[in-house]
């Protein structure tokens, strides 16, 4: 039994239990590993590729595969900014540019608190409310500055209280 | 004009919950499909003209229709992958009418003797597929499928095919089909090489043959099995029956979803519905099919075109996925090419080397034109580069990837000329913006992770 089976053992036999192979759960479980570890690490790799009966070398194909899967330690959030061509013709980019600069990280870099990741990523089917971000999988819209720095503050703010509580 | 097949929310609120769509007629579609045989259902959607909304245009009831019936195990997938730039209302369905969605996949499921429906969603669509999930758990508690569905079909067996959803991980590529069907078992989101089809045995998921079908196609279903095929064909024109979501981005004063029949014009969609041009512009360029389809030059000719399946091939152009994204006359359409490049470079799976290599030529040249260093044999390499990418790679990809270079080339030639000649230059600022980060930031990571 390895770490992701002692604590996620009821997600990960329901996953199991929707496909005839194994192999088809190894998204859903690098998922599972991310939220364990922060990030896909090596850890999480091995785990997942024991649930799955796969090497541990084709699991890390699949994460490097996909850009939800990060393969290094990020921000306590992770802003990811769609600056496409839709979002570009309302101003995303400059959007994005000030964002980092407020934020004072370059591209993927995170804030130094430890606290924002950001970076940029391709078209997050939402246009017509751009400019927007996902952050920690969930999307934030028809966004400007003023309202960035309104929800960074929250953010924030929420990190502290529960590290206070603790 | 309104009429809303799909966007039932806009007449019955909260239709997304189960209970809602189950007291509006819900559900009743799969039940009279079952007392049909599946001969039936097919010959129905085959001749309601439905053609698939994902992009292609193929017929729905061919593509079923192609699926031997003799095999023991057959499956249907959702394309929910929706990534093509511009796209956004495959979300929408299936946030506010999922079960009209999942019926549809259910008589399919019926109609090809399916063993099982998998939903493939985006990865970024996390919250829509947490929600789905919850719904399809409730219709299955309900007994309308699954291990303890109580329907029965025409034969009088237990209809017991279930659904799952199969959340992708942020990989453009995933919505060829191929590719997707890949990513759900789990190998590298690569297309495969055809034939077999999917519709073949070994050509589908797992090896099975497979129907894979479009979210708003499937959504579709249900409306043409209670109304018939014959009603189905009065909405839209000639051999694009029915409605089209068309998703308006870009540079107009109300962007959003737009359920109309097939034959609204260009005009209609971006000055009535679209509120006309944002901050007051001129229309000056669109993009009819996302990122990946030729772009068109904004005339009175092109904006009173009935928007089908084949009135944009005069134009050279084709409908799509109808991700209408439009361009006001403050564009550089040199910018949109390089935007648009940049965006297929990022996504190409690497499979195929046309592709890869090619994306990234293009990119680079188009750089070198925009930081003011073009030169004029440029244009002609950038076609030489990206005509060579079309016939040569697996999928459709590589085919999308060339077009926004040859057709702003083959539209705007002036916009091209007009850097190459050093006529027009980089603002200063953008000159320097233009950095590739991102490799130092992968240089900056961690070593051996």
């Amino acid at each position: 039994m390895n770490t992701l089976q002692e604590k996620y053992a009821d997600r990960i036999e329901t996953t199991l239990a929707k496909y005839p192979d194994k192999r088809s759960a190894v998204m859903a479980l690098l998922y599972i590993a991310q939220e364990e570890y922060g990030w896909v690490s090596p850890e999480g790799i091995q785990d997942v590729a024991e649930v799955c009966d796969m090497d541990p070398t084709q699991v890390k194909s699949i994460a490097g595969f996909y850009t939800m899967y990060s393969e290094r330690p990020k921000g306590r959030f992770w802003l990811q900014v769609c600056t496409d061509l839709p979002c570009a013709l309302k101003g995303a980019e400059k959007f994005h540019h000030d964002l980092k600069e407020y934020l004072g990280v370059d591209e993927g870099g995170t804030s130094e608190d430890g606290m924002f990741t950001v970076e940029h990523v391709m078209c997050l089917a939402a246009c017509d409310k751009a400019p927007l971000l996902q952050c920690n999988f969930h999307n934030y819209e028809h966004l400007d500055m003023e309202k960035m720095k309104v929800l960074l503050d929250q953010w924030r703010a929420e990190v502290n209280a529960q590290v206070n509580k603790s | 004009m309104s009429l809303n097949i799909i966007f039932r929310e806009k007449d019955i609120p909260n239709i997304r919950e189960f209970d809602v769509y189950s007291k509006n007629g819900g559900y009743e579609a799969l039940k009279k499909a079952l007392s049909q045989t599946r001969k039936q259902v097919i010959d129905e959607v085959k001749a309601s003209n439905l053609r698939g909304r994902g992009g292609a245009g193929f017929p729905t009831g061919v593509k079923w229709s192609f699926i031997p019936q003799d095999n023991p195990i057959n499956y249907v997938v959702v394309n929910a992958d929706e990534s093509e730039t511009g796209t956004f209302k495959d979300r929408q369905i299936m946030e506010n009418n999922p079960h009209q969605m999942i019926e549809g996949a259910l008589i399919c499921a019926y109609a090809i003797k399916a063993a099982a429906v998998y939903i493939y969603l985006r990865g970024e669509f996390w919250d829509v597929a947490h929600a789905l999930d919850a719904e399809i758990a409730r219709a299955r508690k309900a007994g309308l499928f699954g291990p303890n569905g109580k329907l029965k079909d025409a034969d009088g067996n237990p209809f017991k095919v279930d659904i799952f959803t199969h959340l992708g991980a942020g990989a453009y590529i995933c919505g060829e089909e191929t590719a997707l069907l890949n990513s759900i078992e789990g190998k590298l989101g690569q297309p495969r090489v055809r034939p077999p089809f999917p519709a073949n045995k070994g050509g589908g998921l797992y090896n099975e043959p497979t129907v894979v079908n479009n979210v708003e196609t499937l959504a579709n279903v249900p409306w043409i099995i209670n109304n018939g095929a014959e009603e189905y064909k009065k909405i839209g024109v000639g051999s694009s029956s029915g409605t089209k979501i068309f998703c308006l981005s870009g540079h107009v004063k109300n962007p959003g979803n737009y359920e109309l029949p097939f034959g609204v014009t260009f005009r209609q969609l971006l000055y009535d519905y679209g509120g006309g041009p944002l901050n007051g512009g001129e229309f000056k360029a669109i993009l009819p099919s996302g990122g990946s389809g030729p772009i068109l030059r904004v005339t009175d000719e092109v904006l009173d075109t009935p928007l089908t399946y084949d009135d944009l091939r005069k134009f050279n152009s084709i409908l799509g996925s109808a991700s209408v994204i439009v361009m006001d006359d403050t564009v550089d359409i040199v910018w949109v090419a390089s935007k648009v490049t940049k965006f297929f470079k990022h996504e190409s799976c690497g499979k195929c080397t046309p592709c890869r290599e090619g994306t990234y030529w293009l990119d680079k040249v188009l750089d070198r034109i925009l930081a003011g260093g073009g030169k004029e044999s440029d244009v002609d390499l950038i076609m030489s580069v990206a005509k060579n990418m079309q016939p040569t790679t697996l999928c459709a990809f590589g085919e999308f990837a060339a077009n926004p270079t040859i057709w702003t080339i083959n539209v705007f030639p002036e916009e091209f000329k007009a850097w190459v000649d050093g006529s027009k230059k980089p603002a200063e600022e953008k000159a320097v913006a233009r950095p590739a980060r991102e490799r130092v930031a992968a240089a900056a990571a961690p070593a051996g992770d």
